[in-house]
């Protein structure tokens, strides 16, 4: 069964996407013809047990990686077709990514880090200041911009890797289980936080999650089971 | 630039293995500092030598002298323009170990002959006034603080005067310059005249070689032939070369330094190939998971491969600049040997291919790594992390 949301005026278009890797001489087929539409301005929860094809599938709607069938759709844009350089470029202007792990660059302050995507602009030294403190404050961390890494909370590194990824002004969010390595207290604040991003600035944001509490925050919420879609859970 | 706190905070993540690897190729470029001011120490008398000067010594050996008379008749060999002589002196100021070289010249022949050394005109002729008198370069004049009119006893190793004494007395008379940086202005030239008049009676009349400066250097080699003909089947047969080749052969004693000083300098650039490579290798190794996320935001795999190759030439091209500045600033100190490589310097030309090499062999070193980062899967790095 394939969960569909509204077609009409859909930002996200995953049609008939298949992806299979291959393991020595074994096929492993992690998604087969799956159909998911994501309005513009919706947050998406996107859960389902491990191995079920949860990342594989962010990470298609990301352009980070290939369908093996089937076409990935963003904003008009045919994602799937495009050279890895214009991939690239594309991700640079249209996706922020939030890692479970933060993957923010140990060697750079916070404000650095955020910094980062927007050293693919053609903006000026000054604009991006200005744009770094906007997703600094944004996630209310503004007083954290000169410190490195490895002196904030887990919580505080997420909220970090959460202004790198809107500092662009992307189009689209994308989440990868950012509470996973979070106590519940700083899980609860990053899905308070994404929700705010949601509501209060209509961000697309689509998150790979098994946090229970994920739902109530989302506004919609898709299950993955062995490469397909549902929107109920398993029993 | 934007991207340089990038690398540049790359470089400072593993500080104590930044700093080795910086180390040993600083110490790679002080050696090479040094090998280049070596050599040209000892074959950059080659670049010096006039085109258009010729070098008669003894067909045996340079330690074989040949009689003064041979001037005249060389004088009268077609395309000669001009003919000088020198003697090799061996004499000790002080102490044996401060080598500088003093021979006895006729100073207008010289002068002539040599219009690199310059001498101001009143010391010119003062030296032609005084018997006694010697020039001296301005290395070895301000090297034992002489100055005009100082009276310097020098001993000679091979000649004695009459009296049987080997102390000899100068009167310096005129400091000469290099009219180019490589012009060796350590020796002391002082008058053919006042030597062979008081020296005993060996030797008398002899000189130890012959300069000919050729009116056509085209026809240098034909001028060669006709004066090693001249003197065919006498008592002292004459072997002719140009300037260049005769200090390439002295230079020779010590070996073929060009491919010695090339052999050594392989093997140090080879281990720091090594040494560099390993860095960048481990480097990259270590953030894939960061080359991933790199990638993830937008980063294309050009510009990946750009940000490693920068990092590793920033990594050489440092200890390459830092080493080559402190093997400049060491060798500007001078001749570290007390005068037994007058022309001791580091040659802008090697100090530029010195940069080259610096940035060279951040690219190869760099190369594989950044080719690594290039190809690594987005996908696959995030999952590594």
């Amino acid at each position: 069964m394939n969960e569909s949301g509204t077609d009409n005026g859909a930002l996200v278009h995953v049609d008939g996407v298949g992806k299979v890797f291959h393991r020595g001489s074994e096929d492993i087929h992690v998604l087969t013809d799956l159909h998911l539409q994501v309005p513009a301005g919706e947050f998406l929860a996107l859960m389902g047990p491990s191995g079920s094809g949860k990342t594989t599938l962010l990470n298609l709607i990301g352009g980070l990686d290939r369908p093996t069938e089937g076409s990935v759709t963003i904003a008009g844009e045919s994602v799937h077709q495009l050279s890895d350089r214009r991939l690239a470029g594309w991700r640079a202007r249209h996706i922020g990514f939030v890692f479970q792990l933060y993957n923010l660059m140990p060697t750079l302050t916070t404000e650095r880090n955020v910094e980062l995507p927007l050293l693919l602009t053609h903006l000026s030294k000054s604009e991006r200041k200005k744009h770094v403190a906007a997703a600094l404050a944004m996630v209310g961390l503004s007083h954290r911009a000169g410190h490195y890494p490895r002196t904030l909370s887990g919580g505080e590194q997420q909220r970090a890797g959460i202004a790198r990824g809107i500092v662009t002004d992307p189009t689209l969010l994308l989440c990868d289980e950012p509470t996973g390595d979070l106590d519940r207290k700083a899980g609860d604040e990053i899905l308070k936080l994404l929700h705010a991003l949601n509501r209060e600035h209509g961000k697309t944001i689509i998150m790979v999650t098994h946090d229970p509490h994920a739902p109530a925050r989302a506004a919609r919420t898709v299950y993955l089971n062995k490469g397909q879609l549902s929107s109920e859970p398993l029993a | 630039m934007k991207y340089l706190h990038l690398v540049w905070s790359n470089l400072k993540r593993k500080k104590l293995r930044t700093s080795l690897t910086l180390l040993s190729i600083l110490v790679a470029f002080i050696l090479f500092g040094f090998l280049s001011a070596i050599q040209q120490a000892l074959v950059g008398g080659v670049a010096m030598a006039g085109a258009d000067r010729l070098i008669v010594r003894h067909k045996v050996s340079i330690i074989q002298m040949l009689p003064e008379s041979y001037k005249a008749r060389m004088e009268r060999i077609p395309g000669v323009s001009l003919v000088a002589h020198q003697t090799w002196f061996g004499g000790i100021y002080q102490d044996p170990k401060k080598f500088f070289m003093q021979n006895p010249v006729v100073p207008e022949e010289f002068l002539s002959m040599f219009p690199e050394l310059v001498l101001p005109t009143e010391q010119k002729q003062a030296w032609l006034a005084t018997r006694t008198g010697a020039i001296v370069g301005r290395t070895t004049a301000e090297r034992f603080h002489w100055k005009t009119g100082d009276r310097v006893p020098i001993q000679s190793s091979i000649w004695a005067q009459e009296n049987g004494s080997r102390n000899w007395e100068f009167d310096i008379v005129g400091i000469y310059d290099g009219k180019k940086k490589g012009t060796d202005t350590t020796p002391l030239f002082f008058r053919y005249d006042y030597f062979d008049e008081a020296r005993g009676r060996w030797g008398k009349g002899q000189v130890g070689w012959f300069t000919i400066r050729v009116a056509d250097p085209a026809r240098a080699a034909e001028v060669a032939k006709l004066v090693d003909q001249e003197f065919e089947n006498s008592s002292a047969e004459t072997k002719t070369e140009p300037e260049g080749a005769f200090v390439q052969a002295w230079a020779s004693q010590l070996g073929n330094i060009v491919l010695i000083v090339a052999a050594i300098l392989g093997a140090v650039f080879f281990t720091i190939l090594l040494v560099a490579g390993n860095t960048m290798a481990q480097a990259v190794r270590e953030r894939t998971g960061e080359l991933g996320v790199l990638k993830a935001i937008g980063f294309t795999n050009g510009q990946v491969l750009a940000l490693v190759l920068v990092e590793s030439c920033l990594l050489t091209v440092l200890g390459g600049v830092l080493g080559l500045g402190l093997a400049w600033v060491m060798i500007s100190r001078g001749d570290p040997t007390s005068g037994l490589l007058p022309m001791f310097f580091f040659p802008t030309r090697d100090l530029l291919v010195g940069l080259g090499i610096s940035i060279a062999l951040g690219l190869v070193t760099g190369i594989f790594p950044a080719l690594q980062a290039m190809r690594l899967q987005v996908a696959d790095a995030l999952r590594g992390t």
